[in-house]
């Protein structure tokens, strides 16, 4: 068949790789993200065995036991409030219920660490609310009455969970929003009384949201630093801290690392299992269901059932923060130092959002352009952050940068005699990849999600119209998908202001964000301008709950 | 056809997963020809266009525009390199560019005053030119449809795919638009391919009509060539359903229930052959006879008759001018001289 050479094509030279370019850009993006946990991976292979030992003898088991009962906890009671409030604001209708619908979403606006920050304070043996109990009841001192403290386990699932339930409210009320009603009414005319159906078939349906829900819950609070820490509570994050911080031993820290990296696979693997059994629920179209109107009576306490987490969640803490930070304006005004770190906290947030931003907008468009394996494999990839705990990404970070910032102050050393010091880690660029690597998703996943809105004949028609695929996405994709990325940027920007455990380890000497600032304070029991800060970031942190509160709800109507 | 085709396309193919799309396929396509490929969805029709547009890969095989290879074995040129002239099924117009945009798009290589006057003249000769400000979601589907012609005419390509062009567009409309821009791809000259599950439309629209079938070509040539002399059963069928009568070669004719037609070449005495008559082809005869009516069914000029004749397992379906008594029971059929397509039965 093929006796004349160069006529009849063999099988091998046919398909050739497309647009390597992008396809070569998304892989280095990719290898970036996984850079640091190859190196994690290769530092506890490497390291001294015989350290697991030690380690397990001593703080091991004890941070463990800690971090599981707190996932347990957390995952319960935050589970339990986010579901029964998904149900109540979409089953039931009731005084005041449109807005409860999106101001149950704004304990996201306040950080763990804030809100046990706020906390503590305000239930102080001699704080503002045991004091006021104290004088109701009529004793005098704190020896005769105290409530439990708050600086327990306890308290610190009950306060994670205060803030965290929205992740589980979230993905299940977009649920139950998009559950036919018609599902609802043949289980009726079945013989299923109303009040039944949660239970029969509404709670059924939505078990893979809620399973979504919780694990995105309870990947924020393996990565929760600060509250335990103040709280008193030594899980697996904070030990990584203290051993590396305290110990300086990095090593031991990479292992623990290692182990907070097993759970988080155990939870992304949970989730990824509940996904694959979301096809059979979301594919149900059409009209949703009809709440049950409540007037009168039961319907304010309906209402007032509703507002409880909203207020402990939010409303407590923030008017704390604000009565707090009110005193503190009235005593010192802005001092130089709380301006000087807004601008750190502004420039690095703004410098990593805009370079998490491009990088996901390649990732997400190497995807679209080449559907075979490699495109889904590279983006998978590039997104693997989003689950790692701050601590486990610092870590990793810190053990690609460090090896380099060695060599090249050694190079320069060598040749001109000058030492550059830890380049990457002093000029806070290792900080910023830390911030690139951990929030990727977002913006890959906001770019890919708008890209999948835009016709892919659009981008024929573009190339067949004489532009190149990079052409194509300037000139197409790019205005197409501005609200998208918009979005997908303010929630990284935001979360970057927020983020505390890979800022408190990779800063660069003498700088602050608000969030290491606030931690710095309450370490050290002192409430200086802490409550600025704090202030500044719950304020900041509004912002992605406005565009949250869109999410579930059909976009047409 | 000129000495060197716009286009050839030559034992191309194209996998996706398990399936052949376009498989070991051959075409030439002259200068200012206009060919119309149709077949059943799934064929490879738009497959086969999206090779030559180059927004896919073949697997094997060569694509040449004017002679110069745009895609084989050590060759690939983009798309944006081929000057092809393509509209998409759904237009794929730029939501967020106007009218006027949208036609220009394609003319960023050309200065600006030029490209002005182009896009101008673009939509003077599609009659459009008073909507060059208004944004694509403001037309109606065949304005659109204009607009998609327009942008692929403007930067003058060498050669216009169009895909399914006009099935988006009301049965009403479809008609008319189809002329018009029959018409203005004439005025342009350009060789053209137009892709059409439609089997009226694309007889009616092409100088050349190409018909797939599982990723292969059936049959090409000119309207009355596929429609009156069909080179398959499937190619018979295909433009409209006929009626199938089995018979046997005996002395150079093919004996079936309805009377021996002359059997043609390849077809020897003692050969199984099926004659495929279409609907128009046969007449009822009113004076009686053994053909019993079924169905009757008026469509208006014409009306359809189901007759089941003895020696045939299926009825006939017969569409006639002529207007039987009513309550009429029985029939007898005629067939037009020629109207019998006969084709060898291949044993299995």
């Amino acid at each position: 068949m093929a006796l004349v050479a160069g006529t009849a094509p063999s099988a091998q030279t046919a398909p050739r790789g497309r647009r390597p370019i992008w396809c070569l850009a998304a892989g280095i993006v990719a290898g970036l993200v996984v850079l640091p946990v190859l190196a994690l991976g290769s530092e506890a292979i490497g390291g001294s065995l015989g350290l697991w030992s030690h380690l397990a003898g001593t703080i091991l088991p004890a941070a463990l036991a800690d971090t599981l009962l707190l996932l347990l906890g957390v995952g319960l009671i935050a589970g339990f409030l986010g579901v029964t409030l998904a149900w109540l604001v979409t089953a039931h209708d009731f005084p005041g219920r449109g807005i409860l619908e999106w101001a149950l979403l704004l304990p996201l606006a306040v950080p763990t660490y804030i809100v046990a920050y706020a906390y503590l304070d305000i239930l102080h043996p001699i704080g503002a609310f045991q004091g006021a109990v104290r004088w109701i009841l009529g004793y005098s001192s704190p020896r005769e009455f105290r409530l439990p403290d708050i600086r327990s386990l306890a308290g610190c699932v009950l306060l994670l969970s205060l803030v965290l339930y929205p992740y589980v409210y979230l993905t299940t009320r977009a649920m139950f929003l998009s559950q036919s009603a018609n599902l609802l009414d043949a289980a009726r005319t079945l013989g299923t009384p109303r009040r039944r159906l949660f239970r029969r078939v509404a709670l059924p349906l939505a078990r893979p949201a809620i399973a979504v829900g919780v694990s995105l819950t309870l990947m924020e609070a393996l990565n929760d630093i600060g509250a335990s820490e103040f709280l008193g509570v030594r899980t697996l994050t904070v030990s990584i801290y203290t051993t590396w911080v305290t110990k300086n031993d990095l090593a031991g820290a990479t292992q623990i690392a290692l182990l907070l990296l097993a759970i988080v696979v155990a939870l992304v693997s949970f989730e990824r299992w509940a996904r694959r059994r979301q096809g059979y629920v979301s594919g149900s179209r059409g009209r949703t269901m009809q709440p049950e109107r409540h007037d009168g009576l039961k319907g304010i306490g309906l209402c007032a059932l509703g507002v409880l987490p909203v207020v402990f969640g939010f409303v407590v803490p923030a008017v704390y923060l604000a009565a707090e930070a009110w005193k503190r304006w009235r005593f010192a005004g802005l001092s130089d130092r709380l301006v000087g770190e807004a601008v750190d906290t502004l420039l690095y947030a703004g410098g990593a959002t805009l370079l998490t931003l491009v990088l996901g907008v390649v990732a997400a468009f190497a995807l679209r352009l080449s559907p075979g394996w490699t495109g889904p494999l590279i983006y998978r990839l590039a997104t693997t952050g989003y689950a790692m705990p701050g601590t486990v990404v610092a870590i990793g970070v810190l053990l690609v940068v460090a090896p380099f910032d060695r060599l090249v102050d050694g190079a320069a050393r060598d040749w001109f005699g000058v030492s550059t010091g830890l380049l990457l880690i002093g000029s806070g660029t290792a900080l910023i990849y830390a911030y690139v690597v951990r929030f990727l998703a977002i913006t890959a996943g906001s770019a890919d999600a708008g890209l999948a809105r835009v016709p892919k004949s659009l981008d024929d028609a573009a190339r067949t119209l004489g532009r190149s695929a990079g052409g194509t996405l300037c000139a197409v994709h790019l205005p197409l998908t501005r609200a998208s990325l918009a979005a997908g940027a303010l929630l990284v920007f935001v979360d970057c202001i927020k983020e505390l455990p890979a800022t408190l380890l990779l800063r660069p000497l003498n700088m602050e964000t608000f969030a290491t600032h606030l931690y710095g304070e309450a370490a050290r029991g002192t409430y200086e301008e802490a409550s600025l800060a704090a202030l500044a970031i719950v304020l900041i942190g509004i912002l992605p709950v406005i565009v949250l509160s869109r999410v579930g709800r059909n976009p047409s109507s | 056809m000129p000495a060197l085709p716009a286009l050839e396309v030559l034992s191309l193919a194209r996998r996706f997963g398990d399936t052949a799309a376009v498989r070991n396929l051959d075409l030439a396509v002259g200068s200012g020809e206009i060919v119309s490929l149709v077949g059943h969805s799934g064929c490879g029709k738009s497959s086969l266009l999206r090779l030559i547009a180059g927004v896919d890969t073949p697997d094997a095989g060569c694509i040449r525009i004017d002679g110069e290879e745009v895609a084989g074995p050590n060759r690939f040129v983009e798309p944006e390199r081929r000057r092809i002239g393509f509209v998409f099924q759904d237009y794929a117009l730029f939501p967020h560019l106007t009218v006027g945009s949208n036609i220009r798009f394609g003319l960023k290589t050309v200065p600006k005053s030029e490209a002005g006057k182009r896009v101008r003249d673009m939509l003077e000769r599609v009659g459009l030119a008073a909507h060059a400000d208004r944004y694509p979601h403001e037309l109606s589907g065949g304005e659109q449809q204009r607009v998609a012609l327009a942008r692929a005419l403007a930067p003058a390509p060498r050669l216009l795919l169009m895909d399914e062009p006009f099935s988006n567009l009301d049965r009403a409309l479809r008609e008319g638009v189809r002329r018009k821009t029959l018409s203005l791809i004439r005025q342009f000259g350009i060789t053209a391919i137009i892709v059409s599950h439609d089997p009226e439309e694309a007889l009616s629209s092409g100088d050349r009509v190409v018909l797939m079938q599982a990723g292969e070509i059936v049959q090409a040539g000119s309207a009355y060539d596929l429609y009156d002399r069909p080179s398959s059963p499937y190619a018979a069928e295909f433009f409209a359903a006929c009626n199938r009568v089995p018979g046997r070669v005996r002395n150079a004719h093919v004996d079936t229930a309805l009377g021996a037609f002359p059997a043609p070449h390849g077809l020897d005495d003692g050969d199984d052959a099926l004659a495929l008559i279409r609907p128009t082809g046969i007449d009822v005869v009113a004076d009686g006879g053994d053909g019993e009516v079924m169905a009757r069914e008026l469509m208006g000029e014409i009306e359809t008759i189901r007759v089941r004749l003895p020696g045939l397992a299926e009825p006939l379906t017969i569409r006639s001018t002529r207007r039987l008594p009513a309550g009429i029971r029985r029939v007898g059929v005629s067939i037009a001289p020629g109207a019998a397509m006969i084709f060898p039965v291949r044993p299995c």
